[in-house]
């Protein structure tokens, strides 16, 4: 089974500062780590392969220095690792980025399923992994909660809902976008360590996939950031005590004076 | 930390062992200090990071390394807690008799499944009568047919009960004395071992110290390590094997209380400043840290020595582990005096650094029968001098 897995570097923070003028993140001064939701899709590839055999490869789209996300998830078990890296794809936003890794993708060919976090810890938006499958045509499962099992041609999974959980039963190749309740990360192996130090990292820039020139960077990112904030605290809650015939009466004062 | 040169592998090691103690250990330290639960958990996360193999050779599953990756991975497990870190290194010292003095069929059989850390080790040579007096040992074995037949009770055997694979020391022939003496390679389940009352220790407590009890034991005669009457040696040149672990564990220990001091003393307030502004803090601090640095530097260099091959190597294992377990002791109970008060409650680490740090004066020869190997040594050598 082919496993690909995508991932992306983050600042190491989850108090991220925001420029106030420019409206973009203060990168500066923090470390940069593989986004949280990741490592998990990592570790549930590793498994994959540990229990169905297989080759796993992870991907990213990022800076050149994004080549430390990728060692550090060889370090943890994946087999290779794909850097997509050019001027080219800098300002794309959840749309070009997804395109882009989608033709990524293709180009490495065969694959059963795609793994991605549910989420990157800095956008928070969640589109680049239904994107992909998108771009891809394939189905997506997001919110994977549990992988129930895989056969040659479909997968069962658990999905993550507000009330409880899905049980989705999809055909293969698929994407899945999955969530900390999946597992428990590991700690990286030494061998895999010492693997993952002298690993060549596949790098590919904008001529080596293809793709269209006006699809990718800014220009082919229709989003725009208007303004980016800390929305305010949640203010504390209020309670109430007395019997239940008072406290009911007083909630429903305080309902009618909302209105 | 003084830079020590090492290899970029052993750089690895260390942040790896770090990452895992910052993660996995400290979170869980004082707890199993309270429960006396045996860290399993840890230990399958030691054995999948491949650390049980550092200190075994690559054809038997190993990473090929030595005494001083040893040292490295029981230091940095140690500045987390000293129990957890010795369930480690004292599989360790029950795999290096068979390292040293397996045959080969011993060594396939065996240490495959230690170095993945699928099966804990354990050495097993102090009774209740034979402590540093090992001429002392009343564990029989009888040779019988194909079978030796051990009779006799260990104690105070780390990872017992919790280790699957035993090496025993037992008398072949009394008459000899130490010379009588022989090592075993004993699997739990073997029919006629069992296991004895569990200790209640005042430190190491996540590790487990037990009784092994041996009534008409039945050990296949191709178990026996090495040949009869070799327990003896067997056992000092095992020691000298591990004895650098027992320093790194105490080197370990020291630095978890001298960073938690450090820490307390910058933001303890008296007098209206932060007590790490006053001489006789930093003075105290300073000696602690020096004194640390100089046990991780003979340790470093015991471990080197022994890494490359020199024949006797164990006076300067025995001054690596005098040394740097007094140095424990001695920046334990400092740390302890910097907390004050707080320093003697539970509810702060430093106590339980002063309680685990006693036992590396003296497990593994206490530092009296250190002082005797080392002393020894100096008569021999001027004795040859002279000749």
């Amino acid at each position: 089974m082919n496993i690909i897995v995508c991932i992306k570097q983050v600042p190491e923070t989850t108090q991220v500062k925001i420029d106030p003028q420019t409206n973009t993140l203060i990168r500066e001064g923090v470390a940069s780590i593989i986004n949280p939701f990741d490592t998990y899709a990592i570790e549930e590839a590793v498994r994959l392969k540990e229990k169905y055999g297989g080759k796993t490869t992870v991907i990213t789209m990022g800076p050149p220095q994004a080549e430390s996300a990728l060692r550090e998830s060889l370090s943890l078990g994946i087999d290779e690792a794909v850097l997509l890296s050019d001027r080219a794809f800098a300002g794309s936003d959840t749309l070009a980025t997804s395109y882009t890794l989608s033709k990524a993708i293709k180009k490495i060919g065969s694959f059963d399923i795609i793994i991605c976090g549910k989420q990157a810890s800095d956008g928070d938006t969640a589109q680049v992994g239904p994107g992909i499958s998108a771009h891809l045509d394939i189905p997506q499962i997001t919110y994977v909660k549990k992988i129930r099992e895989i056969k040659d041609n479909y997968a069962i999974f658990e999905r993550m809902t507000e009330e409880g959980y899905e049980i989705i039963k999809s055909p293969l190749p698929c994407l899945i976008t999955v969530v900390k309740e999946i597992n428990t990360p590991r700690l990286p192996s030494l061998k895999n360590l010492m693997r993952a130090k002298k690993a060549t990292i596949t790098k590919w820039t904008f001529i080596d996939l293809d793709i269209e020139e006006d699809r990718v960077g800014l220009k082919g990112s229709p989003t725009w950031v208007v303004k980016i904030f800390t929305p305010p605290p949640r203010p504390k809650g209020q309670i109430l005590d007395g019997t239940i015939d008072e406290t009911v009466e007083k909630l429903a004062k305080i309902i009618k004076d909302i209105k | 930390m003084l830079d020590y040169l090492l290899t970029d592998e052993q750089k690895m090691i260390q942040q790896l062992c770090r990452q895992i103690t910052d993660e996995k250990i400290r979170p869980v330290a004082l707890e199993l200090d309270k429960s006396e639960e045996f860290p399993w958990e840890i230990m399958n996360i030691i054995a999948q990071s491949d650390l049980f193999g550092l200190y075994i050779e690559e054809k038997y599953g190993g990473m090929g390394g030595g005494v001083l990756e040893l040292c490295i991975a029981t230091e940095e497990f140690s500045r987390g807690c000293g129990g957890i870190a010795i369930c480690y290194a004292a599989s360790a010292l029950g795999t290096y008799p068979i390292i040293l003095f397996g045959n080969e069929e011993q060594k396939q059989r065996y240490l495959p499944d230690l170095a993945k850390g699928k099966r804990l080790a354990a050495f097993a040579i102090t009774e209740p009568a034979a402590g540093s007096d090992a001429s002392a040992i009343e564990t029989s074995a009888k040779k019988q047919g194909d079978f030796y037949i051990l009779n006799g009770t260990k104690h105070f055997i780390t990872n017992g009960g919790e280790a699957d694979i035993y090496v025993v020391i037992a008398m072949t022939d009394k008459s000899k004395g130490a010379r009588g003496a022989s090592a075993f390679i004993v699997e739990k389940g073997t029919e006629g071992f069992s296991f004895g009352k569990k200790e209640d220790k005042m430190g190491i407590r996540a590790s487990a110290t037990r009784e092994l009890i041996f009534t008409d034991c039945k050990v296949p005669k191709e178990n026996l390590l090495g040949r009869e009457g070799m327990g003896f040696i067997l056992t000092m040149k095992t020691f000298d094997m591990s004895r650098p672990g027992v320093a790194a564990q105490a080197v370990g220990i020291a630095q978890g209380a001298l960073d938690e001091a450090i820490k307390y003393a910058r933001q303890r307030q008296q007098f209206g400043k932060p007590i790490s502004s006053f001489q006789g803090i930093q003075f105290m601090l300073a000696d602690m840290a020096t004194q640390i640095e100089a046990a991780r530097a003979l340790v470093y260099a015991a471990a080197r020595e022994i890494d490359s091959g020199v024949k006797d190597v164990g006076p300067h294992s025995a001054m690596a582990k005098l040394f740097a377990s007094d140095v424990a002791m001695k920046v334990t109970t400092d740390a302890v005096q910097i907390f004050g008060g707080y320093g003697y409650m539970k509810e702060y680490p430093v106590e339980k650094f002063m309680r685990d740090a006693k036992i590396t004066q003296i497990y593994e020869g206490t530092n009296q029968i250190q002082r005797n190997i080392i002393a020894l040594a100096l008569v021999k050598e001027s004795i040859k001098n002279k000749e």
